[in-house]
């Protein structure tokens, strides 16, 4: 087998090994995706009547604030599930096995792209159910192309692997779970002060630049365009120059934690 | 002792270094191990036993020294290295969360064993392991044994040549203790070489054809159970008289000896090898010294194992025990 032939079928072990685990404890991954969907209830049902008149100039339906909040809630969806990469790579560093994969010919990447694959295919779940959710409660998409649909789920993608990345460097940073979850707890909270559930120029001055110079706004207001037809801008660009920014430096963190001769 | 023919060893360290710090763990040790044989690493806590098979291991790098594991060069190959070996760590290496059957599959898939090949090979190992009946159950619920019998088990996956175990038989009861040891003396009867690491003296001199001592980073001695066991005082040839008569003139005629006048006993030095001992006998003929009884004491392993790791009262320094042992 050639060396890369190798890596991917490592790789996929260590995938599969991880998929088992979600299949056998599913409850974080289920508890994880309970945050943006009691989210979405709360303000579609909660406050939506009142958002949508601030937002939608006017009209008080809460299904103009609907279309604008699902956007802001499936790209924190990503950074809600993501947590959970954080901590079950931390539960892996502390245990013994670990250390026998590593005395093992195996290739060395492999624990790794296993947590990162398995977790951007469980966040891909997660926005199927987090999307249903919304359509159930009325989000539609008002004029999205195909192209625009595939734009949309590859810039979702996208973000999904590039927090991940970043989760599992915080997973390998941490001494143990607890502290991995505590550090990993920004991808929540960074979302809540994003564009997600109000536009940024709706913020006070100071705080304006908070919400805009982090990289949940660009990747929501890019997919806001892409489903709903809103100005995009140079939005885009900033979102995919956050993903690929994060992606690398989560990697490279990531990696170089794990090269290291283990404690 | 096992034949260790031509080929070279299975594993080799000179010079080994490992320090944390300003803290020296391994301070220049080397170690010789032939193929097919179990060589046994013994020392008190915090020695750096674990250190050494760390670093054999390829689980941590060296700071220095010149090591081969199974042919191959630690610090040019470790992934050679790694496909010749298996360790079984102090800790459990084994995943919890998932069942005994589907970590030994795991370990079949890392080893690249085809499927059947693989469903055959845990098969084989969880009934060699007792384990059939627990292969289902999440491996969480296994008792403090079982986990360790799945461990080395999953260490056995890929038919290593060379193992390493890392105080295997810590926290068993005895009847698992002995169970392990005749796993692990079937494993050498199949040409596999041990590397073995043990607080317990009883496990060295039972399993290892070779011992080393390893205190303060250094090895304090290395050879046989027996060899060691010679190294240290205390050996003696002890007559034992009924008649305070015959004890006294016995002892004005040997005099060099050491006297236990309440116990009417004479000790004589002796490293109790067949020919001092005749050495001895002989001695007393010609001396017309006839004891009503005669007694060889050697030291055990705890003797050696204390004179040699207590501190400064060490009785051979280092240099000149291998003299002597080699």
């Amino acid at each position: 087998m050639s060396a890369l032939a190798l890596a991917v079928r490592d790789s996929n072990t260590m995938l599969r090994r991880n998929l088992l685990h979600v299949r056998r404890y599913p409850s974080m991954t289920l508890n994880l995706l309970l945050t943006p969907i009691m989210l979405l209830l709360l303000f579609v049902y909660v406050f939506g009547n009142v958002m949508s008149a601030g937002i939608g100039g006017g009209s008080a339906d809460r299904s103009d604030y609907i279309a604008y909040l699902v956007p802001g809630l499936l790209v924190m969806t990503i950074g809600s599930t993501v947590i959970g990469a954080a901590v079950s790579v931390s539960m892996d560093m502390t245990e013994g096995l670990i250390a026998r994969f590593r005395t093992m010919a195996v290739y060395r990447g492999s624990v790794l792209i296993g947590h990162v694959v398995g977790t951007v295919l469980q966040v891909l779940a997660s926005l199927v159910l987090v999307g249903a959710v919304a359509v159930a409660i009325g989000f539609r998409s008002t004029d999205a192309t195909v192209l625009e649909w595939l734009a949309a789920f590859g810039l979702l993608a996208l973000f999904a692997l590039a927090l991940t990345w970043i989760a599992v460097g915080m997973g390998m940073a941490s001494p143990n779970p607890e502290a991995a979850s505590n550090m990993a707890t920004p991808l929540i909270l960074l979302p809540l002060i994003s564009s997600a559930f109000t536009p940024a120029d709706t913020m006070p001055g100071w705080f304006q630049p908070i919400a805009e110079y982090q990289p949940f706004t660009p990747a929501i207001e890019t997919l806001r365009g892409l489903l709903l037809g809103t100005e995009i801008g140079n939005n885009g660009w900033i979102a995919i120059a956050w993903c690929v920014g994060l992606a690398a430096l989560g990697y490279r963190w990531s990696t170089s934690l794990f090269n290291r001769d283990p404690r | 002792m096992t034949t260790s023919t031509s080929h070279s060893p299975a594993i080799a360290a000179k010079g080994l270094r490992k320090a944390y710090g300003d803290k020296t763990v391994l301070d220049g040790i080397d170690l010789t191990v032939p193929a097919g044989t179990v060589f046994s690493l013994l020392g008190p806590n915090g020695a750096g036993k674990t250190t050494a098979v760390k670093i054999l291991s390829t689980l941590i790098t060296a700071d220095a020294g010149d090591l081969r594991v199974g042919g191959h060069d630690l610090a040019v190959d470790p992934q050679a290295v790694r496909a010749a070996i298996g360790v079984t760590g102090q800790f459990s290496a084994v995943d919890g969360l998932i069942t005994g059957e589907e970590n030994m599959l795991l370990m079949a898939d890392l080893h690249h064993l085809s499927r059947s090949e693989g469903r055959r090979t845990a098969a084989e190992l969880l009934e060699r392991f007792d384990l059939v009946e627990a292969s289902k159950k999440p491996v969480s619920t296994y008792s403090g044994g079982m986990k360790r019998r799945l461990d080395l088990a999953m260490t056995l996956v890929g038919s290593p040549r060379i193992i390493f175990l890392d105080e295997p038989t810590t926290g068993l009861d005895p009847r698992s203790r002995h169970n392990m040891w005749g796993i692990i003396r079937e494993l050498v009867s199949g040409g596999v070489t041990v590397f073995l690491t043990t607080q317990i003296l009883e496990e060295a001199d039972e399993l290892a054809d070779r011992i080393a001592v390893l205190n303060d980073g250094r090895i304090a001695a290395e050879g046989s159970a027996d060899e060691l066991k010679r190294l240290v005082p205390g050996g003696h040839v002890r007559l034992r008289f009924a008649d305070p008569a015959a004890y006294q003139s016995a002892a004005v005629a040997l005099r060099e000896v050491t006297r236990d006048d309440e116990a009417l006993a004479l000790q004589i030095p002796s490293d109790g090898t067949q020919r001092e001992l005749r050495a001895i006998l002989d001695w007393l003929d010609s001396a017309g010294v006839e004891a009503d009884e005669l007694t060889v004491h050697t030291p055990d392993l705890d003797d050696v194992f204390f004179a040699l790791t207590g501190g400064t009262n060490v009785p051979n320094q280092p240099t000149q025990s291998k003299e002597t042992v080699r």
